[in-house]
């Protein structure tokens, strides 16, 4: 029997200075700017009542919203599996002209304030915009429903998917694929058994990371939703609404709605990102 | 002469597989990158092209009354005020992060690095809700202290550079930690090792390493910094040529139906937005040429 006890160190030993200062500062300055004010929305929420508190989140308001908010992000981070995948493939196996600057145009979504894209996209998507003249006639209205918040949040979240997979299909060794093909796969078939497989937790990754940005998005949806409660009410507005009308209780009680979501999906995206770097190295 | 053999059957076996590839690189590709490209197009590229298009719409006068308006001057006063705030404050905290996170080995790393993604990972209306429980003079847990004090946040600038500081606090942190943790400790240990000071060390070794990733940081923190708008617009009270910022003032006068002046204001922060990348593409390079 080994009684041997290794001694317990929260870190290893290590000649480079400064581990206390910086870590210290760098908790100090998280626990009072994100922390502390974290944990205080929990705690009013906290002076609501469970009774109250369980009325405003089944309300019909509340309730709608959230449907809106999933439903929507849902659909835009589906779109943008699909599409991301498609850019990042052909962005990383195919040349074509004016390549370079498509990818690096990718992250504009990122970069462009949020009230930008809103009012930029919202012009478009009217039925008298560029885009929007050419499904008016078809009877099809984006802007001000629920399709308009969708396509809003497909332009927010887009670079996720994207920005995952690529790094995945560089490193995918060309002798896998060639293996198969000499093997007499078809092209469709390597696609699907080799390569798919093999991208798969960065697409769901990408796909995670997109829908949680897509449900907390605010300045582009509050300009192309139009707002109408029960229809086309996300669940941030819903806050917003609650707040200015000095309805503090409602407000907190949403929110933390909201951020248990957010901690959850931040959970999922972990461990799914530990589950893309790691499921190699047990085999 | 032995080995000819197998090498001729290997070489058409190549040829057979390069002929099937290269009978579908005519279509499948093509049309691959024609949807992607259409995607790519009518998503992103429009929106931005449209920003600068509406903006000079009804000509560059309106373009430059919208932009000198005292109005809008305030805004982007207030917004230039926001950020030489939340600029030095964030990246300096981003490299400390970064140091303690990136060049040293400890238990609860991983969930270090999480809180620090905290409010990428919440709705920007929450932030700005949680800032309001705290300082809100009527509501908040703060409001006595505050009211004894005279001093007021919601509603006024320490707010929205608080709102700010919350939301752009990742930025420099995330851009630092995968590449110093990458580049590893031995350039420091080397250093250190020769007699440089700790504070040498960062400063000759550590932060050349890592210059093109820090000025990328420090640029998505100014874009965000400049754009923020669901967070500010909860903890600003929106009062006209006080606590208006930049993307707020666009809101203001694209709901009065002054859309020219919206998106000639609009237009300003399109531009941060080119500029960044422009400056994303170079940093990439840079640090794929020193790898």
């Amino acid at each position: 029997m080994n009684l041997s006890i290794k001694p317990f160190k929260i870190r290893q030993h290590s000649v480079i200075p400064g581990f206390g200062i910086t870590m210290g500062l760098s908790l100090l300055y998280i626990t009072l700017l994100v922390l502390i004010p974290v944990l205080m929305v929990f705690i009013s929420s906290s002076s609501i009542g469970l009774t109250k508190f369980w009325d405003i989140a089944s309300s019909d308001r509340v309730l709608a919203s959230l449907k809106v908010s999933f439903g929507t992000s849902f659909l835009a981070a589906a779109i943008n599996a699909v599409f991301g995948l498609l850019l990042a493939w052909v962005l990383e196996r195919y040349t074509f002209p004016g390549k370079r600057i498509i990818d690096g145009l990718i992250d504009l979504p990122f970069a462009l304030p949020t009230a930008v894209a809103g009012i930029s996209l919202t012009t478009l998507y009217a039925q008298n915009g560029w885009i929007g003249k050419l499904f008016a006639p078809l009877g099809i209205r984006i802007s001000y429903t629920p399709l308009g918040i969708t396509v809003a949040l497909i332009f927010i979240s887009f670079p996720f998917v994207v920005r995952t997979v690529q790094p995945v299909l560089q490193s995918i060794d060309s002798e896998v694929e060639e293996a198969a093909a000499c093997l007499g796969a078809t092209r469709f078939q390597t696609f699907r058994k080799i390569i798919i497989p093999e991208l798969l937790p960065s697409i769901i990754t990408g796909f995670a990371l997109a829908f949680a940005r897509a449900l907390g998005e605010y300045g582009s949806v509050v300009f192309i939703s139009g707002n109408m409660p029960l229809k086309t009410e996300i669940t941030p507005l819903l806050i917003r609404t609650k707040l200015e009308q000095y309805d503090y209780a409602g407000g907190t009680a949403v929110a933390v709605i909201m951020l248990v979501i957010s901690f959850i999906m931040l959970l999922i995206i972990n461990l799914f990102q530990w589950w893309a770097s790691n499921r190699h190295k047990s085999s | 002469m032995a080995g000819s053999i197998p090498v001729h059957i290997k070489r058409t076996k190549q040829n057979q597989i390069q002929k099937r590839t290269a009978k579908d690189k005519k279509i499948v590709p093509v049309f691959l990158t024609a949807i992607a490209l259409i995607f790519f197009v009518l998503m992103l590229l429009v929106p931005l092209v449209s920003v600068f298009v509406k903006a000079f719409e009804q000509g560059v006068s309106v373009y430059y009354a919208a932009i000198s308006d005292p109005m809008a001057l305030k805004a982007i006063k207030l917004t230039l005020f926001t950020m030489s705030i939340v600029l030095p404050i964030n990246t300096a905290f981003g490299l400390i992060a970064a140091w303690a996170v990136a060049k040293f080995k400890f238990i609860g790393k991983n969930l270090l690095i999480t809180i620090i993604d905290l409010p990428f990972a919440i709705s920007p209306v929450v932030a700005g809700l949680i800032f309001v429980l705290l300082f809100s003079t009527s509501h908040g847990l703060l409001a006595p202290l505050l009211n004894a004090w005279g001093i007021k946040v919601i509603f006024a600038p320490p707010g929205i550079i608080l709102a700010t500081l919350f939301v752009t606090l990742p930025f420099v942190a995330r851009e630092l930690i995968p590449l110093m943790e990458a580049q590893g400790t031995a350039e420091e240990e080397a250093a250190l090792t020769l007699g440089a000071s700790g504070f040498k060390t960062f400063w000759l070794i550590t932060l050349p390493n890592v210059k093109w990733a820090l000025m990328y940081g420090v640029m998505l923190t100014a874009a965000r910094a400049a754009g923020e708008f669901g967070a500010v617009s909860v903890v600003s009270g929106h009062i006209r040529g006080l606590t208006n910022t930049v993307p707020l003032h666009v809101e203001i006068l694209y709901n009065e139906y002054k859309f020219s002046a919206a998106f000639a204001v609009a237009s300003l922060l399109a531009l941060i937005a080119v500029i960044n990348l422009i400056i994303k593409n170079i940093a990439d390079w840079k640090i794929r040429q020193q790898a």
